[in-house]
Order: C-alpha cells, then structure tokens, then sequence
C-alpha cells in the first residue's frame, strides 16, 4: 500500500478527470473514509485514492470494492470440487440449499455447463460484472476444469471479470496460467504464517503424493502461501487475502499475518468469522470452538487497518452463490433450468445497464460530500454505531421486518464509514411480527444506537427504543451515507445541548446460522 | 488386495480420480469407485496410496479384504 500512497496528488496528469474525481471522491477497496480520521485505505485525510489502472480492475468488482457491492453483482461456479487441504472449518459432507458458506455447493457443473450457466446469468442479471471459481474445493486442485472455464468464458463473454479463490498450496505451479487469462484478482486464504498456529487449524495438506501432517504440514503450506503471494503481486496482478478469525487459536496472530500479507503486496486484508455450528459437522464445530463476537471481529479488523485495505463486507458465499452480495440468487439457476433456457447474451444492453448504475454511484457520492460539509468544524469523540435495512444501490430501501441482514456504519466527524454487516433471520413473514425473531434482530446489532428502515411497525418500534435502539424511518428511500451523516449531526447537536447523553452500547452476536433463502 | 470407496462416505469431489496412477478411478452414479482389476495399492508407484491420501473423509477409501493382496510382477 505504500506505493498506491505515493500516487496521491497525481490526479492533475490524469486525463480523465471525471473518472479521477470519482475515484478520489467514493473510492475505497473496503470501506469509507472517516472513523478515525483517516482513510479506510491508509492514504492520509478522507479521500483515498489508487492509481486508475488499479480502480479500473476494482471498481466494479463487489469483493474487492465495498461500494462497488452496493450495485454489481458476482457469481460462483462449482467446478471445483477436489481439496488438496483439509481445514478444521470446513466438512465437504454437509449441504444444504439454505446454507451459505464457502465450501458447500448444491450441485457440481462441468466447464461447458458452467459457461452456459454465467451467460444464462449476466442476461438476465446485467449487473453481474464477476465470475469466481472458489471450489467448493480448491480451484488449483483442479486446474483443467478451472481453467478451461475461465477458457470458455473469456471467448463468449468477454466482458466478465475473472477471478478465483485458493489455499495457495497449488498456487506457484499456476502463476504463469492465471496471468495468461487476464485473471486479475486472486484470492488466497492465509490463516496463519506460523506453522505452530497451523497445526491447529490444517489436520493436513496432500503435497507432491504425500500426505503431510502437522506442524510440518502447515510449514509447506504457508511457505506456498506466502511465495504464491509473492509472484501474483509482482505480476501486477491484486491479491485479497481472506483469513478466518479462530478466537484463542489464531485470533492475535492474525496481526502478524496482516503484517506479513501487507509486505508481500496484497490489495486487501479480509478478516472473517469463524463458522463453526455444531449441525456443520466440522472439527471445529463439534469440538465447541465459539466464533467471534461482532466487536472482537471490528476489534481486529481495526487494529489491523492501518496502510492496508480491509474488506468488511465479506458474506462467507457459497462456491455456487449468484447476485449481489449478500443475496442467493442460485436457486433461480439450477442445471436444469440454464439448460432450458435460451440465452440471448447482449453485451450493448449490459454496458447501457452499467452505464445507469454508474450514474446513480456519481450522484450518491455527491450527496454523502455535500452532506460531509454540514459536518466541517464539528469536533466531538464520539464514534457510535448504526445499522440500516438496506436492498442494494446505497439506499435505505428495505421494510425492517423484511431484512435479511443489516449494513453497519461507524459514525464520527470523519464522516460514516461502512465496518460490517450483520445476518439476521426473517423477521417478519406477512403483516405479524415474531417475537423471537425480534430479539434475534437485537442481539445482531445490539452494539448500534440506532437502526435505519424504509419502513417500521409500531411493535418492533417500541420493543427497540426499549433495547435502547431508535428506529430512523424519516430518511425512507433516501441514500444511506447522507442521511447517516445529517442523523449524526443532529445527534451531537442534541448531546451538546444536553439534550439526550450519550452512552456507550454493549456487543453483538454474529450469526452462524443460514441466510434464508426465501424472500 | 484393492481399496474400495465406501459410497456412503464419498463426497464425490473427485480428487482421488486425478491422483490414481492406474486410472482405476470413475464416478459412478454419484459417487466414486476403484476398478479392483486396476488397482495396484500405488504399490511400486509411491509410498501410500494416493486415494486416501488425499480423501477428505476419514476411512473412506478402505483396503478391500474380498480380494487377495496386489502382487508386483517380478
């Protein structure tokens, strides 16, 4: 990240100025400016910059850009099925169309179906600009049937990004492949760059025909790792590393691997949660190892924030997931149904649609700066948490009861940064709230202080201000960063005034169930 | 001997059909199986048999005790 700080300024030699101020103005590979004052991205004050040829590769891509997953759509194909690891979070056993985590698929897809399945998508979603292999097993432990996908795809649609996620142990011999298809965006998981810290987490890894164990094991596999790392940065090409936080396992020593990932030149640093539900059937499910809390989660995320992008926006997706981030939109696209299908893939149509979608990115920046001016000269310590029902687009666009999930942002006088999301179940099923489920909804963002909706019943509403949440649904339709920041400054406004005190909140769980698929 | 596939355990992910040596491996209705008239334990070829070694569940890829042990020719 030290480099992409150096081209800071260097906006004036840029042609394209209305691209540039764009990019200087939303961009962020993980987050928005603000919170502490400085840059999610490193690059000092709020607006955090990269070089074009680095924001023309991200800003369109949902994992690698957090606004960018607001609007654009990404897609798994499970061609991959063969590990040639074994984790202590994940059971290749266990399937189920309504579970979403990585490692688990409903259905295998040759390269040929796989490559009518993206065309059968990205026509009828446009906004679908990525496709990744990420198994549900390794991609490189498949390498033909990876790349003759990526082969397929690049001739009949070759406006789709490519991009893939490994455990990097095959990651060195395939380099020079990956590069020779224009693949420009490699996801490595790197949980540990100490193989004591290994052991724990890899029974084994399948090297060479042999099966390494132990410490051992974890010695070859994060020295591959690291090397593989090594050689996707020096070709140009932007690594994501996504690590599973394993609280008292490698929880702290994840510091370390964002230290280590960041000197060899990766874009972004995801940390995720681990998953671990008994029904899962992994090591560490049955074994009772617990996954984070939503603030030790933000708490490492944090800490690790420093020159280094952070991905917080992460939802752990199925290697078959289609949509937008956070949906699943995989059942709408079973073999049976592309195979049925006529596909009539039109690239003019695509490019209008996305041109429509960069419109309305252009106008919500807008509004969040003219907004972010109101704040100028406010000068407070106050950093609270808010969440917001939301449906796509950076829009407060969702009914309370119908969110599956909730968008937290971290407001301060640096402006509202986006720092997670948390899952929750359905809420409401038709007209009637559930109690339980409510309470469910609290626990997931007990730490805000208040939660933003399109719309909201009179139950919830009181049950929430009794949580000590407040309901926000004046700004119904309205961009989320905008309201967010006038929200706040009428919050300090009242705190100033003595009006209301502020108090700190308490933690918040983090889901491991299901997202539920039904809508 | 052979090794077998325990169907009710296979995932079917396949690897172990890319690791055979003898190409002893196919699916087969949904799962894997090894050809026992293939098959040679990897004796001659590595030190373990590559199925297992690369099988993620446990005791899934098992030595198959209907058939006598592999004999290397001379």
């Amino acid at each position: 990240m030290q480099e992409l700080a150096q081209h800071e300024g260097a906006e004036a030699s840029i042609v394209n100025v209305e691209a540039v101020m764009q990019q200087v103005a939303e961009h962020k590979g993980c987050g928005t400016s603000g919170g502490s004052g400085k840059a999610s991205c490193g690059s000092a004050a709020g607006s955090g910059d990269l070089p074009t040829e680095i924001w023309e590769k991200v800003k369109n891509h949902p994992c690698y850009s957090e606004e960018a997953h607001h609007h654009y759509a990404r897609m798994h194909v499970a061609v991959a099925p063969a590990c040639n690891i074994q984790c202590n979070y994940c059971n290749r056993k266990y399937d189920c169309a309504n579970e979403s985590r990585p490692g688990v698929v409903s259905e295998k897809l040759t390269p040929e179906q796989a490559a009518k399945k993206v065309l059968a998508v990205a026509s009828t979603i446009p906004q679908m600009t990525v496709l990744g292999i990420a198994g549900p097993g390794d991609p490189l432990a498949n390498p033909e049937k990876t790349f003759k996908t990526f082969e397929l795809i690049a001739k009949t649609a070759p406006d789709i990004k490519l991009c893939l996620s490994t455990n990097g142990l095959a990651l060195p011999d395939h380099v020079d492949t990956i590069a020779g298809f224009n693949v420009d965006h490699v996801t490595i998981t790197i949980n540990m760059v100490d193989p004591e810290v290994g052991a724990k987490i890899y029974p084994w890894v399948f090297w060479k025909h042999k099966r390494y164990t132990g410490v051992e094991a974890a010695k070859l596999l994060t020295d591959r790792q690291l090397q593989g790392l090594e050689m996707l940065t020096e070709r140009g090409i932007l690594c994501k590393v996504n690590s599973v936080m394993i609280p008292g396992v490698n929880d702290r020593h994840l510091v370390e691997v964002n230290k280590a990932v960041k000197s060899r030149g990766a874009f972004l640093h995801n940390i995720m949660p681990l998953i671990s539900a008994p029904e899962h059937g992994t090591v560490f499910g049955l074994n009772g190892q617990r996954g984070p809390t939503a603030q030790e989660l933000k708490a490492l995320q944090d800490s690790c924030e420093g020159e280094m992008n952070m991905m917080r926006h992460c939802r752990q997706c199925r290697a078959d997931a289609v949509g937008l981030l956070g949906e699943d939109r995989s059942a709408e696209f079973t073999t049976e149904k592309i195979m049925a299908m006529d596909v009539d893939y039109d690239l003019e149509s695509r490019k209008a649609y996305q041109a429509k979608v960069e419109e309305e990115r252009v106008a919500k920046v807008a509004a969040k700066q003219e907004e972010l001016e109101t704040l100028a000269g406010e000068s407070s310590d106050i950093k609270l948490l808010i969440a917001v029902a939301t449906k796509g687009s950076g829009l407060i666009n969702e009914h309370f009861g119908h969110a599956k999930e909730f968008q937290v942002y971290e407001l301060s006088t640096g402006g509202a940064k986006f720092v997670g999301h948390r899952r929750v179940d359905l809420y409401c099923q038709g007209g009637y709230g559930d109690e339980d489920s409510l309470e469910t909804v609290i626990r997931a963002i007990n730490d805000c202080h208040a939660v933003f909706v399109a719309k909201i019943g009179g139950c919830p509403k009181s049950d929430l201000i009794k949580a000590g949440i407040e309901p926000v649904d004046q700004f119904a339709h309205e961009f989320i960063e905008k309201s967010a920041i006038a929200w706040f400054k009428n919050y300090l406004d009242k705190v100033n005034s003595g009006e209301i005190q502020h108090i700190e909140r308490g933690d918040a769980e983090i889901r491991q169930g299901a997202l539920t698929a039904a809508a | 001997m052979t090794l077998k596939i325990v169907a009710s355990q296979c995932t079917s992910c396949s690897a172990c059909e890319a690791e055979c040596p003898n190409v002893a491996i196919s699916e087969k209705n949904g799962t894997f199986v090894i050809n026992p008239k293939k098959c040679t334990e990897c004796i001659g070829h590595f030190d373990a048999p590559q199925c297992a070694a690369v099988c993620p569940v446990d005791d899934t890829c098992i030595i198959d005790n209907a058939y006598p042990r592999y004999q290397p020719a001379q």
